[in-house]
């Protein structure tokens, strides 16, 4: 094909249906139709709400995505989807549009891993300096909270670990319905921390005691932190004290910040790899940058964050991840994928034709150029 | 295209006659199937003599079974419908599925009497609707529309009506609804799936209490 093919990413594995247009490198759209505010009312993401709404926003996403690229879908080289990690039903819309799409204009389809399409997302970054391998990511969301090592984007990405209860955003959304806050908890528990004090209240840190540390060094915990938190203020209503929303806010972002980082710069020191990406919706939170970008700069640690718009889930980074694969000669996938809600990081694209990459005369990634 | 039951994929000329009509049964597997079945249905489709010629007899519309049906495998054969369609720039035709089977059994063998389609609508419920005859335009006539009765009632509710037990759904046929539908001018279903059931998901109380 080309080293910069033309693509249409699809990603619908939680609640935001993104369509991504990229050539090669290059962003040309990022659209996302969120259906977060349906879920507002149940508190968290309801899987078959979720699922509802990509069906209904698929078809009018795409044609935002081909007008503000400006392109046609005749001149797409590919057609790129997430097969997981995901809800399953929801992923399944994606698949079934991506397949209809790709069979109907005859074009190569790329089923793909919804993880390192996180951190191919750093790719389209215009202007910054191509990313380093090897590095370390670490990818937080209201879905997932996993710390990676990054050899190389398309072929070699090891899981170091990953939440064995609770994704980080989640903790944020249930701390939050403690303190009485909306859906989502990630920007409300920030406005509430407003003024609070950090380190009022010591929240344990999850899977940080020398005894977890053996097994899980680099595995996350959330849920003893939520019930720690529940427990604090029932005890203080208890004994009739004003509950401090402030600090409890603080302290319990502080928690969550600190396992984080010092989890991930932990991976960094063990494995010699001074370089740490960040990606997920999480990474807005402004205190997890900041102690991130200070603590790494103190261990000389460089920390590479994509613009937000990259860093929540969207279909820019699936295109972006299709386009690496096929300008390094990979194959399309078969039509025969589906989704897999517990896709291992390590498969970083699904259902290779390996068929046709043996009858082809020559490596694709040798005609590159 | 139906996925409201097995995967369907059908193609019909524009005669009506079913150039091709091919399925996967069960219920697992609708994103796995959709996309090779969707292949083998284009490959009876007439094409052009060469690469560089334009298309003698291109596709017209893309015909979607709207259920009811299970909704995780319902909806990828929509989404892969409206994807189609909007790959070939053709306008996509809303089919309830339950009109497609009505057709085959009218077709099959014309009951003078009204009779019931009955599907598995999962959680010991089947979604059941009426239909006597064809209307004007050739299509199924529900005399009462589509509704999900609980299995334990069916006997009671349906009496001594004809019932037809439905475990796979045509693609060939959605498509012939489709195209009496079109020439028309009618809309048979709006562009939500039958889903005939609200989303399970609860609205939470207060917080819970969380003991010591
Ligand atoms: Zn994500």
């Amino acid at each position: 094909m080309t080293d910069q093919p033309l693509v249409l990413g699809i990603e619908t594995s939680c609640d935001e249906t993104g369509i991504g247009i990229v050539r090669g490198r290059t962003l040309l759209s990022n659209t996302i139709a969120s259906s977060m505010d349906e879920h507002a009312r149940y508190g968290g993401v309801v899987p078959e709400v979720a699922a509802r709404a990509h069906l209904e926003e698929m078809q009018p996403a795409i044609e935002r995505a081909l007008a503000e690229a400006q392109v046609r879908l005749e001149d797409l080289d590919a057609v790129a989807v997430t097969s997981g990690p995901g809800l399953a039903g929801a992923l399944m819309v994606g698949i079934g549009a991506a397949k209809g799409l790709a069979v109907s204009l005859g074009k190569p389809l790329y089923a793909v891993n919804h993880l390192v399409g996180h951190i191919a997302a750093d790719i389209l970054t215009p202007d910054s300096v191509p990313l380093e391998y090897p590095t370390i990511a670490l990818l937080v969301s209201g879905g997932h909270t996993s710390l990676l090592h990054v050899r190389d984007l398309t072929t070699d990405v090891e899981l170091l670990g990953e939440t064995v209860d609770d994704a980080a955003g989640e903790a944020f959304d249930k701390v939050a319905r403690i303190l009485g806050l909306p859906y989502p908890g990630g920007p409300e528990i920030d406005r509430a921390a407003v003024g609070g004090d950090p380190a009022a209240i010591r929240f344990p840190r999850g899977l940080s005691r020398a005894s977890d540390l053996e097994k899980h060094r680099y595995d996350f915990s959330f849920s003893g932190l939520k019930t720690a938190v529940a427990r604090w203020i029932e005890r203080e209503q208890a004994a009739g004290s004003e509950i401090p929303v402030a600090d409890v806010a603080a302290s319990f972002r502080e928690a969550v910040v600190d396992v984080l980082v010092t989890k991930a710069l932990a991976a960094c020191a063990d494995r010699g790899v001074p370089r740490l990406l960040l990606g997920g919706g999480v990474i807005a939170n402004r205190r997890l940058r900041e102690v991130a970008l200070a603590r790494a700069a103190e261990v000389g640690a460089t920390v590479r964050i994509p613009p937000l718009s990259l860093c929540t889930d969207n279909g820019a980074m699936i295109a972006g991840l299709a386009a690496e694969l096929i300008a390094s000669g990979r194959q399309p996938s078969t039509l025969a994928f589906g989704a897999d809600s517990t896709l291992p990081v390590t498969e970083i694209q699904v259902a290779e034709d390996r068929a046709s990459a043996e009858d082809a005369p020559v490596r694709a990634g040798l005609e590159v150029g | 295209m139906d996925t409201s039951l097995g995967s369907a994929v059908g193609l019909i000329g524009r005669d009506g006659r079913t150039l091709a009509d091919v399925s996967q049964t069960g219920r697992l597997g609708h994103a796995e199937a959709i996309g090779s079945l969707l292949e083998q249905v284009l490959a009876a489709a007439p094409s052009p003599e060469s690469d560089d010629e334009p298309d003698p007899d291109p596709l017209t519309h893309v015909a979607a079974g709207m259920g009811p049906g299970p909704f995780t495998g319902l909806r990828i054969g929509i989404a892969a419908a409206r994807a189609f369609a909007l790959g070939r720039g053709v306008p996509v035709i809303a089919v309830p599925s339950h009109h497609a089977a009505a057709l085959e059994v009218i077709e099959t063998d014309a009951p003078a009497e009204p009779f019931a389609i009955l599907t598995d609508a999962r959680r010991r419920e089947t979604a059941v609707t009426v239909y006597e005859g064809i209307d004007v335009d050739g299509i199924p006539h529900a005399v009462v529309d589509t509704v999900l009765v609980p299995q334990a009632d069916v006997d009671r509710k349906l009496g001594a009506l004809r019932r037809i037990e439905v475990t796979a759904i045509s693609g060939a046929a959605v498509a012939r609804i489709a195209r009496r539908a079109v020439a028309a001018g009618r809309t048979l279903t709006g562009s939500e799936p039958l889903y005939l059931r609200p989303p399970d998901a609860r609205v939470p109380s207060a917080p819970k209490k969380v003991g010591p």
